[in-house]
């Protein structure tokens, strides 16, 4: 069975990945080391916290060479979650230092056209799906309901790359897709049946 | 889309689960990594942990304990009790818990909070606010399970949070816990002008009829704990959360 690395860089919710995969069906491990990550099939990024701290500790961990290369030279592929997904952008508001750039998206503050609404935008939420060919959304139900915890969001800059929009005080795009990249804004890993099987269909790429 | 979420709220207590009517009389319920399990299979919005003993027991994090917690809940699993610094919040989010919930260190280790706050992200922190009215119908702040009580007013501990920037706020009414009778639609009232973040209110929940007396639209999520542990007038104890379809009747 192929094997996914959930990348260790000090930010983000391991446990709750690598317990979902298992429940799956799925094999992972937690990696921090660059030098093991050639051993992998597919990359899990999570990430909570803040843009320029997770890069800055990626590359402490000599993970960003390792990881360009695992994306754009391996075409393996790569899911990111939640700001493991914004990383996978070019820039975000919230910082200054420069993403991975491997979808051409930005990462902007939640504009709320709403003034009902609070950010972070925290709770449950529904996907409208834009590209029915985006392979995670394989068998999915026609509401799919996920988990959101965040502030900031992706907007891409190519329309070919939004696999969904969310609304919350306008749309943002929350499922992105770039070929062998991929990025999830809402956390799968804990909205139960919704989640399980976007992991299911990550694990049978 | 549902825009409030429906959250039952687990107490714990030297590995058991417990209820309590206006944070005392801690009645033992069962077994709570079993009513995780229960609670997933209903497919809940959210799960909030609290160690009631944490503080006032100053005991360590039970962290082995948490861990088998986390490793059933699908769901965010928000934890609370005894969390003084970051390096405890850190642990805890590596262990699966979504977020980080705060009490006493609001008050205790202020410095702490702001720094969880910068270092974890607001949205990973909430600030769980205890409230009882005094005798002469004031609202009051308690901390340490509801054992001491905050020198300055509601209004204070609110511009406190506010200031430290958390990114949830959850408001418990005291005198309401346990009793299943309805919100506390006053305190309501008063506090949702006074946070910033969104809010949770906590007490009194006791049928789905009370979450349409609450019409102010910056709850973000409803929190009880006698209403989905017992069932029926005898209270006997029962693991209950309301069908998705059955939510959205209500909360649309």
């Amino acid at each position: 069975m192929q094997t996914i690395a959930i990348i260790d860089y000090g930010m983000g919710n391991l446990a709750s990945i690598a317990n979902m995969i298992k429940k799956t069906g799925g094999k992972c491990n937690i990696v921090n080391n660059a030098g093991l990550l050639p051993m992998y099939d597919k990359v899990i990024l999570p990430g909570v916290g803040a843009f320029d701290t997770a890069i800055n500790n990626i590359k402490i961990n000599g993970l960003w060479d390792a990881l360009n290369k695992f994306a754009l030279e391996d075409k393996k592929p790569v899911l990111g979650i939640c700001l493991g997904m914004q990383l996978l952008c070019n820039q975000s508001e919230e910082g200054v230092e420069k993403g991975f750039g491997w979808i051409d998206a930005d990462v902007r503050k939640l504009q709320l056209n709403n003034s009902s609404l609070r950010t972070p935008h925290m709770g449950w939420n529904t996907l409208h799906v834009q590209n029915k060919a985006f392979p995670l959304f394989k068998n999915t139900e026609a509401e799919q309901r996920f988990y959101f915890v965040h502030s900031y969001a992706v907007a891409c800059n190519k329309q070919e790359n939004i696999a969904a929009t969310t609304n919350y005080g306008g749309h943002f795009h929350s499922v992105i897709w770039n070929h062998n990249i991929m990025g999830f804004q809402c956390h799968p890993e804990k909205s139960h049946k919704f989640g399980m099987q976007i992991f299911k269909n990550f694990i049978e790429l | 889309m549902l825009k409030q979420r429906l959250i039952p709220v687990l107490l714990l207590q030297d590995e058991g689960l417990y209820k309590t009517i206006k944070f005392k009389d801690a009645k033992y319920l069962g077994d709570p990594i079993n009513a995780v399990k229960l609670f997933n299979d209903k497919e809940v919005d959210e799960i909030i942990i609290l160690d009631i003993n944490a503080t006032a027991g100053n005991h360590p994090l039970n962290i082995e304990y948490i861990e088998r917690l986390t490793s059933e809940a699908f769901m965010p699993l928000a934890y609370g009790g005894g969390v003084k610094t970051v390096e405890q919040a850190k642990k805890l989010l590596r262990l699966g818990v979504e977020k980080i919930i705060v009490n006493s260190a609001i008050f205790t280790h202020t410095d702490n909070v702001r720094e969880m706050v910068k270092v974890l992200g607001a949205s990973t922190i909430v600030a769980s606010i205890d409230v009882k009215k005094s005798f002469l119908g004031k609202y009051e702040v308690f901390y340490k399970n509801g054992t001491l009580k905050y020198k300055g007013t509601l209004k204070e501990a609110l511009e406190l949070v506010n200031d430290i920037g958390v990114g949830e706020v959850m408001v418990n009414a005291i005198d309401k816990d346990g009793t299943m009778n309805g919100y506390d639609l006053g305190l309501v009232k008063i506090i949702e002008p006074l946070i910033n973040a969104p809010i949770i209110i906590c007490g009194g929940l006791g049928q789905l009829e009370h979450l349409k007396q609450v019409t102010n639209s910056a709850i973000s999520g409803f929190a009880g704990g006698s209403f989905f542990v017992y069932h029926g007038p005898l209270k006997a104890v029962l693991i209950t959360y309301p069908a998705y379809n059955t939510l959205h009747e209500i909360l649309k």
